[in-house]
């Protein structure tokens, strides 16, 4: 007794299951991984999608060079201090759903740089799905923790993870990484007193590139 | 196994010979000499190395005739390195220049002493024009001020650095465990 076995009977070529299983198996089936090599950890990374290994088997072989296109990062490597607010951004950037694996000791602990410089865990700047143990770790591992991750992927609901982060992180700025260097009193004011011209001038881009015609005319 | 022995022998009288010739006087050292410079008056030398002592104001001045003057020509300016002696030492700072000549093929450190609460250097931007990252490394790592410099800002650390990461007084983990979240 059931609607399944209903269905079944009635339309033998229909394939009933739960959207959350079907969603869950399209994004666990094609996890891209960002291009993101922090250290010795990411020859190991590099390893793991080589021919030995072949990350390909599990379908996360595609390391995407723009977070715009990746679903997991993995932090191969120590983070420093100076590097944090920059892997923020990229994380920031990435689209949901989105995930992250720890790859290494440095990446989850600090390792054994417990110093000034260096960010003592990168669960300190962005939440981590799955942790890697190792000094640097096996492709083996990285490959299990990918499977892993898999795992999780399909316990999820797609009514867990919402955008809601995204307008946000548009809007932050990490701190140490705008305005690029040490601007001076007078830069700033400039750049404020443009800035407010172009938000009163918001209909006109701030920069427009000309076309071919208008370039081949001037030239 | 006379042979052996013999040849080791030989070996340590050769090695013993370079030493003293080391240490005695080399050519730039007899050079510096004959220079009468008044800044050139204690030259030390220690292991092959080659040492003076400068006053800080008289320092670009310095750099300037060594890498002009013939015989000496130092061409190339190694590396500038900054040290802490420890906090509670008189001249707490030192800022060394690491010389080196490539068309005579010697090399010559400069050694400038600093008190805690006077850490000005003139810069020698004007003289190497590799000094300016040196200078900034420098200024990072110890917060020595090279006077002149053209844009002396920080090139390892974060720009919102608080304080001198190489400093004796530094702790190690830094002031405060660093967390965005």
């Amino acid at each position: 007794m059931g609607l399944e076995s209903v269905i079944a009977e009635a339309l033998p070529e229909v394939l009933t299951t739960r959207l959350d299983s079907l969603v869950n198996w399209a994004r666990k089936s094609s996890l891209w991984p960002a291009t993101f090599g922090l250290a010795c950890c990411a020859i190991e990374m590099m390893n793991a999608t080589s021919s030995r290994n072949d990350l390909a088997r599990f379908g996360s072989e595609v390391f995407r060079a723009s977070p715009r296109q990746a679903d997991v990062m993995i932090v191969s490597g120590r983070v420093s201090r100076k590097m944090a607010p920059v892997l923020r951004r990229i994380y920031d950037q990435m689209p949901e759903p989105k995930w992250v694996i720890s790859m290494g000791a440095c990446a989850t602990s600090g390792g054994v740089f417990d110093n000034y410089a260096i960010v003592q865990g990168v669960d300190k700047i962005v939440p981590v799905d799955v942790y890697i143990p190792g000094c640097p770790p096996r492709p083996e591992m990285l490959i299990h923790a990918i499977m892993m991750l898999q795992d999780k992927v399909m316990k999820e609901s797609i009514r867990d993870r919402k955008d809601v982060n995204e307008l946000e992180a548009r809007e932050a700025v990490p701190p140490g990484t705008l305005p690029a260097s040490g601007v001076s009193a007078l830069n700033e004011a400039a750049a404020q007193s443009s800035s407010e011209k172009e938000t009163a001038a918001s209909m006109s881009r701030p920069y427009t590139i000309a076309s071919r015609h208008e370039r081949r005319r001037s030239s | 196994m006379p042979e052996d022995i013999n040849r080791k022998k030989q070996l340590e009288e050769q090695s013993a010979t370079t030493t003293d010739a080391n240490d005695a006087a080399s050519p730039l050292v007899t050079v510096l000499q004959s220079g009468n410079y008044d800044w050139a008056g204690e030259i030390m030398q220690a292991f092959g190395e080659i040492t003076i002592i400068i006053p800080r104001e008289r320092i670009a001045e310095v750099c300037q005739l060594l890498k002009t003057a013939p015989g000496l020509e130092f061409n190339l300016l190694s590396d500038i390195t900054g040290a802490d002696r420890g906090v509670e030492e008189e001249p707490r700072f030192e800022v060394n220049y690491q010389l080196f000549s490539i068309a005579k093929y010697h090399r010559l450190r400069l050694k400038i002493l600093l008190n805690e609460d006077d850490v000005r250097v003139p810069s020698v931007t004007n003289v190497w024009r590799t000094a300016n990252w040196h200078e900034r490394e420098t200024f990072d790592m110890f917060g020595i001020i090279f006077e002149g410099h053209p844009d002396l800002r920080r090139i390892l650390l974060p720009e919102d650095w608080q304080g001198h990461a190489l400093r004796k007084d530094f702790p190690l983990r830094g002031y405060e465990p660093y967390s965005l979240t």
